[in-house]
C-alpha cells in the first residue's frame, strides 16, 4: 500500500471538530436509510397481517395500512379449512416438530460426543464422511428412501419424517455440537475420570449439562425447519387428516377463489405465528448459531 | 500392556455405541439410498412392478430427449445465477453499514434476519404470489403513482422467475449475519495500520475489508449455490405445482418431484437426482478451485 504523510498535529484539532459534525450527519443518514429499508423489507409481512383482517372483496382495492374494521370471519372460515380444520393440521405439525426436536437433540449429541471426545478406529475418515453428508443434497437419497419406507408400510404415517431425526441424519447439528464440545475444558473430563467415571457417565453428568446452549440452538432450528418443511410431508402424508400446516395452506390455495383470499391470508399469517414467537424468544441463540457455524437459516 | 489394549477396546465399543445412531442412519438413509438411486437410474421403475434394466436410456433422455427437463435445468441455472449474487450483494452491503458501530445493531439485525427465517415457508410463498399478482399491491402502487399498467408478474412467462429471484433476495438476512460475524473478526489494528499509511476509508474498504472478508464471501457463496439449486417450495406454490406459466418456474427439484411422485417414473427421476448431485459437486469444486485466485487467507503474506 502506498505511503503518504499523515496530517500535522496543529490542523488535526480542527479536522476533528469538522469530522465529529459530519460523522453525526452521516450517522443520521445511515439510520434513516436503515429504517426505511427495514420498513420496505417488512412491508410484505405487514401487508399480510393487515390484509388478513380485511374482507376478501376489498383486499386488493383497499391498500390502507389500517383496516377499517376487523374481519374476524377470515379467521373463523380459514380455521375450518377446506376438507379438515386447522386444529388437526396444527396438531400434526406440532407432534412432528416436537419429535424432530427430541430426535435431533438426542442423536446428534451422542454422536458429537463420540467425535469430540472419544478415541475409536477410523475416526478421521468417519468424521470426513459425516461432514460430506452436510453438503449432500437430500434429493440424492429421496427416491430410494421413499421406496424403503414404502416397503415398511410407513407411507401416510409420520415415521418417515421423524425416524431419520433419531438417526442423526441432519449432520450439521453434529458439527455444531462437536465445535461446542471442543470448547469445554478437557480437565473436567479428566477430573471425572480420576473419580472413576466412564465415558457414559462423563457424557451425562459433565458434557450434556454444559452443552445446553448448543442443544437449545439445535432444538430451535429443528423445530423451525421441520415445522416449515413442505417437501417431505407432501411426499409421505397422503390423507388429509395427517396433513401438516403447510399442506393445509396448500389445500386452501388450491381451492382458491376470490372469496377465499381472506381466509387463505389469515391462515398463512397464523401459520407464521409459532415461528415468529420462537424467533423472538431465541433470537440471540439463533443469530449466534448462524454466525458461528453458517447454518443455512 | 493387555489392560491398556482392553481399555482401548472397551473405549472403542463405547464410542461406537454413541456413534450408532449416525452409523445406522448413514448406512440405511444415505449410503444405501445413494447406491440404490445410482442403480435405479439405469432402470425403468414405477414402484409397482420390479425395476427393469434400461441401460443408459434415462441419461440419453436427459441429453436432449426431454424438452421439459431442459427447461427445468435452464430455469434453475438462471435462478441460481441471478439470485445468489443479488442476495449476497444485499447481505454484504447491509452488513457493511451495520458494522460501522451504529446504535440499534441488534434491532436491525433481527429485522433483516426475520425474512430469512420465514422465507422458505408455504405461507410466505402464498403471500408473495398475492403481492405480485395482477391486482396485487405492487401493481396497485405502480398504477396509482406512475400510471403504469403493469403485467401480471406471476402469470407471465417473462417475469414469473423474476418474482422468485426477488423472493430469494428478500432472504439476505442469514448470509448478512455471517458477514457481520466475519467483519467483527477483522482486527482494528489492520485499519489503524492502513490509516497510518494514509489509506482513506474507500481504500481501506478495498485493501483491508474486502481481502480479509474473502473467506467469508467464499463460504457464503458456496452455501448459497448449494442451497439455491435445491429450492422447491416457492416454485411449487407460486406455480400451483405446475412449474408454469410455460415452464418458466419449473425448478429442477419440482421436475424431479413430478417425475418421481406424480408420474412414478422412479428410474428416470433417479437419473435426474444424480445429475443434480453431479451439478452441485461440479459447482462446488469449481468454486474451490477458483478460491486460490481470489480468496485471501491471512497467513499467506
Amino acid at each position: 500500500m502506498a505511503m503518504t504523510e499523515a496530517g500535522t498535529p496543529s490542523v488535526s484539532v480542527d479536522i476533528k471538530r469538522i469530522t465529529v459534525k459530519s460523522k453525526v450527519r452521516a450517522r443520521l443518514m445511515m439510520h434513516s436509510f436503515l429504517i426505511l429499508f427495514a420498513l420496505l423489507m417488512l412491508y410484505p409481512l405487514i401487508w399480510l397481517a393487515v390484509s388478513s383482517f380485511k374482507p376478501s372483496n376489498i383486499i386488493f382495492s383497499d391498500t390502507s395500512i389500517v383496516p377499517r374494521h376487523f374481519e374476524w370471519e377470515n379467521y373463523t372460515r380459514g380455521w375450518q379449512g377446506v376438507a379438515a380444520p386447522f386444529n388437526i393440521f396444527f396438531k400434526n405439525s406440532f407432534v412432528i416438530a416436537t419429535l424432530a426436536v427430541i430426535g435431533n437433540v438426542m442423536s446428534c449429541s451422542f454422536v458429537a460426543y463420540a467425535f469430540a471426545r472419544l478415541e475409536f478406529s477410523f475416526k478421521k475418515p468417519l468424521f470426513a464422511l459425516m461432514l460430506m453428508t452436510i453438503m449432500l443434497p437430500v434429493h440424492a437419497s429421496l427416491i430410494p428412501q421413499y421406496i424403503l419406507f414404502n416397503s415398511f408400510g410407513w407411507v401416510n404415517t409420520i415415521l418417515p419424517i421423524v425416524t431419520p431425526k433419531f438417526l442423526a441424519v441432519e449432520a450439521f447439528f453434529i458439527f455444531l455440537m462437536v465445535q461446542f464440545i471442543r470448547g469445554i475444558p478437557r480437565e473436567l473430563d479428566e477430573a471425572a475420570m480420576i473419580d472413576g467415571a466412564g465415558p457414559i457417565r462423563i457424557y451425562f453428568s459433565i458434557i450434556l449439562p454444559l452443552l445446553t446452549p448448543a442443544l437449545v440452538t439445535t432444538a430451535v432450528f429443528s423445530f423451525l425447519w421441520t415445522y416449515e418443511d413442505f417437501l417431505t410431508p407432501l411426499i409421505y402424508l397422503t390423507s388429509i387428516e395427517n396433513y401438516t400446516v403447510p399442506q393445509g395452506l396448500r389445500l386452501l390455495q388450491a381451492a382458491r377463489g376470490a372469496s377465499t383470499w381472506g381466509p387463505m391470508l389469515a391462515m398463512s399469517l397464523l401459520s407464521l405465528v409459532p415461528m415468529v414467537i420462537v424467533f423472538f424468544i431465541f433470537q440471540r441463540r439463533l443469530i449466534d448459531g448462524i454466525a458461528t457455524t453458517g447454518l443455512k437459516g | 500392556m493387555s489392560t491398556v489394549q482392553n481399555l482401548s477396546k472397551k473405549q472403542n465399543a463405547v464410542a461406537f455405541l454413541f456413534l450408532s445412531p449416525w452409523i445406522i442412519g448413514f448406512v440405511l438413509l444415505t449410503l444405501g439410498p445413494l447406491a440404490g438411486s445410482m442403480y435405479l437410474s439405469f432402470t425403468d421403475y414405477d414402484l409397482f412392478t420390479p425395476p427393469e434394466w434400461a441401460g443408459l436410456k434415462n441419461y440419453e433422455k436427459l441429453m436432449g430427449g426431454d424438452p421439459r427437463y431442459v427447461s427445468s435445468l435452464k430455469v434453475t441455472l438462471s435462478y441460481v445465477f441471478f439470485s445468489v449474487p443479488l442476495k449476497l450483494g444485499f447481505a454484504l452491503f447491509i452488513a457493511l453499514i451495520l458494522n460501522r458501530g451504529l446504535k440499534g445493531l441488534g434491532f436491525y439485525r433481527s429485522v433483516f434476519y426475520l425474512p430469512s427465517l420465514l422465507g422458505g415457508s408455504v405461507a410466505v410463498a402464498i403471500m408473495w404470489r398475492q403481492i405480485f399478482s395482477y391486482d396485487g399491491i405492487i401493481n396497485h402502487f405502480l398504477w396509482t403513482y406512475f400510471g403504469y399498467d403493469a403485467p401480471s408478474w406471476i402469470t407471465s412467462p417473462d417475469y414469473a422467475l423474476g418474482t422468485l429471484v426477488l423472493l430469494a433476495a428478500w432472504q439476505f438476512g442469514a448470509p448478512m449475519v455471517i458477514f457481520l460475524a466475519g467483519l467483527k473478526q477483522i482486527p482494528q489494528d489492520m485499519y489503524d495500520a492502513a490509516a497510518i499509511d494514509g489509506a482513506r476509508p474507500f481504500q481501506q474498504f478495498f485493501y483491508v475489508t474486502i481481502p480479509l472478508l474473502t473467506p467469508i464471501i467464499f463460504f457464503n457463496f458456496v452455501m448459497q449455490i448449494i442451497g439455491s439449486f435445491q429450492a422447491f417450495t416457492p416454485s411449487y406454490i407460486i406455480s400451483d405445482g405446475s412449474g408454469g406459466p410455460a415452464d418458466s418456474t419449473l425448478f429442477y427439484t419440482l421436475y424431479l418431484y413430478e417425475q418421481a411422485f406424480t408420474d412414478f417414473e422412479m428410474g428416470y427421476a433417479s437419473a435426474i437426482a444424480w445429475v443434480l448431485v453431479a451439478i452441485i459437486s461440479v459447482a462446488t469444486l469449481a468454486s474451490f478451485l477458483s478460491a486460490k485466485y481470489w480468496v485471501h487467507y491471512g497467513d499467506e503474506d
